[in-house]
């Protein structure tokens, strides 16, 4: 997995010095810290994980190591966050959440890919000046952006019968810069033979772009779609702000910062609540691990 | 058309259908304008494609830039001018924020950096490395709420005469000491804030560096060891200048991300026990105490902050470019 996504990044360098250097560094101290640097960023999420199978009484009276000689379990709190009473129940902000994430990642995405297409393969006045300004745009703050933005949407009538749509546009217009300036990257990288042959044979601007380049770009996409989705998955500012605090659309990290605000020492609904908001992103991040870090190591060490 | 229009479900097909509708005119237009000639069928082709996202972003992100910077010298409600005076604030009922959030931007990044750099080095072509890295790149993909509430349980503190179900504080009481309340008691707090935000980027961290790591010439290293140089000095004399530019990066990056987290603080403390960060303050007053000016005021500090950051990077970035050839 890595190595591929070292070739991509570094395809001329020579083979790799850091076997040697592996060597000469003391083994066994070196395997302890590493070790104990694993237990340690492993430990915490792996306590939240077994605690949220625990009786609540469990869970408020010891410690969740305690298993091992008291092992008691239960679905009872995850029956409670995903089906319970309205104000523990965190299954319609995950509905939420899905709602908002999907057209928030692919309106970024599609919208990019064409703005790529515009600034690498098309050839007009001015468009290397509107690329870099458009890679600017990648330093501003959300925070600058958050309250003009927010009152372009709020009382227009629109909102009331369409209320994802503030939170849709926020996060496709955050997003973009970054998307344009990755996926840019990527398409500059086609040669362009493949796309002067294209042009030579017949094919118009749309051919060359859903049959040349579409096709070729599938990596990138891929590793653009998933960031941008753990991104607003994950993402609370724009939840928080964009959704007026709406029952009917904030996403699940807004419910959970609610929930720990209000409920702080219910560890029952905490732990199973978590992990509920966190098993999406762990499985799409295991499943695509290898776009993940290819784009990763494309966004920030290629520049 | 009521399922469209009235479940959620409904408007998520529904939107996804009007965006591909959209996309579908534009691509049709595109087909029109392939049998133009010369000129027109670039500016067409330029419109159609770059069109809508530059479009977006000038309504969705530079205007409103612009107008947050305005407001930001402007009183609570944007009606008078009053010039300085929100920034003023940041220095005195502010104070805490913006010294919290010098800590942040120092810690985090050179925290993060070593510990990844580190691992990185130590998993090295082990036989676990690709496991070993999941592991610290794991909470990459976790939320800064979901973090927030796995390290919230981590720090939970109960009275001494109580049973700790915390992690931290049952180690402190198991080797004889009295447990913390490591969330309220200031200053110490902050850097226990600091930890999460550590733990999260770590994995970014290591797996930039690990790439830039396997890519420094093995010959270079087999040299310095023929002149006699130990793992300490391969380490600080070879490896670490070779992964300069990348190290440049991970940093910068880390250091933009950290100055504009605000899901801990907001997830943890409620910024409360002299734990508040800009980026949260900015929200606090915006939405919370519903002043413009001091929030507009605030949300330009942090840009101000990540602009040197962005410049060194390209700077740097460039540089080596030009190294490389």
């Amino acid at each position: 997995m890595t190595t591929q996504a070292l070739t991509a990044v570094n395809p001329t360098k020579r083979p790799s010095g850091a076997s040697t250097l592996k060597r000469a560094v003391t083994n066994r101290i070196g395997s302890a810290v590493a070790l104990v640097i694993a237990v340690l960023w492993t430990i915490p999420t792996f306590g939240l994980f077994v605690s949220s199978f625990r009786p609540e009484a469990e869970i408020k009276g010891s410690g969740w190591w305690t298993i091992l000689s008291n092992p008691q379990f239960t679905l009872e709190n995850y029956a409670e966050v995903l089906g319970g009473a309205t104000s523990t129940n965190l299954a319609v902000y995950f509905q939420n959440s899905i709602v908002i994430a999907v057209p928030a990642t692919l309106a970024p995405l599609i919208l990019a890919i064409m703005a790529s297409y515009a600034f690498s393969v098309l050839e007009w006045k001015g468009r290397d000046v509107v690329f870099v300004a458009v890679f600017t745009l990648q330093i501003v703050p959300l925070q600058m952006a958050l309250i003009p933005l927010l009152r372009i949407f709020s009382g227009t009538e629109v909102t009331d019968t369409f209320p994802f749509l503030p939170l849709w546009v926020a996060h496709t217009i955050f997003g973009l810069p970054l998307a344009i300036f990755l996926l840019h990257n990527f398409m500059s990288e086609v040669p362009r033979d493949l796309i002067e042959a294209a042009r030579i044979d017949g094919a118009g601007h749309v051919t060359v772009f859903l049959r040349v380049m579409l096709p070729l770009m599938l990596p990138a996409i891929a590793s653009y779609a998933i960031f941008q989705f753990l991104w607003v998955w994950n993402d609370l500012l724009v939840g928080l702000t964009f959704s007026g605090g709406s029952r009917t659309v904030q996403p699940l990290t807004a419910a959970l910062a609610a929930m720990t605000g209000d409920r702080g020492q219910d560890w029952h609904l905490l732990t199973a609540g978590a992990f509920v908001s966190i098993l999406l992103p762990l499985v799409v991040f295991f499943a695509l691990q290898r776009f993940f870090v290819r784009g990763l190591l494309a966004g920030s060490v290629k520049g | 058309m009521g399922f469209l229009l009235f479940s959620k479900n409904g408007q998520l097909v529904l939107a996804v259908i009007a965006f591909l509708a959209v996309l579908a005119i534009l691509l049709l237009v595109a087909r029109f304008a392939d049998r133009m000639k010369g000129r027109g069928q670039t500016v067409v082709m330029t419109l159609v494609f770059g069109g809508p996202a530059l479009l977006l972003l000038a309504v969705g992100l530079i205007y409103p830039a612009i107008r947050t910077l305005w407001m930001s010298v402007m009183d609570a409600r944007s009606e008078s001018f009053v010039g300085f005076s929100n920034y003023a604030y940041l220095f005195e009922g502010g104070l805490t924020a913006l010294g919290n959030t010098l800590l942040w931007v120092v810690l985090v990044p050179i925290g993060s950096t070593l510990i990844g750099l580190v691992y990185a080095v130590l998993i090295d072509n082990s036989r676990f490395e690709k496991v070993a890295k999941s592991l610290l790149f794991l909470p990459m993909a976790i939320s800064f709420v979901g973090a927030g509430i796995i390290w919230k349980f981590v720090y939970e503190y109960r009275g001494s005469a109580q049973e700790q179900i915390g992690l931290l504080n049952a180690v402190l009481t198991w080797i004889g000491l009295e447990p913390l309340r490591f969330l309220q008691d200031s200053p110490w707090n902050t850097l226990f804030l600091i930890a999460v935000m550590v733990w999260i980027e770590a994995g970014f961290a290591m797996v930039v560096l690990s790439a830039a790591i396997k890519a420094v010439p093995n010959d270079i290293i087999e040299a310095a060891r023929l002149d006699g140089a130990n793992a300490w000095q391969l380490f600080a004399r070879v490896t670490v200048p070779s992964i300069r530019p990348s190290l440049v990066v991970v940093l910068t990056t880390i250091c933009i991300a950290t100055l504009k987290v605000f899901d801990i603080t907001q997830t943890m403390t409620g910024a409360e026990f002299n734990t508040q960060v800009l980026a949260n303050e900015m929200y606090d007053w915006s939405f919370t105490f519903g002043d413009n000016g001091i929030g507009s005021a605030m949300a330009v500090v942090i840009f101000v902050l990540v602009i040197p950051l962005v410049i060194y990077n390209v700077r740097q970035m460039n540089k080596n470019k030009a190294v490389r050839g």
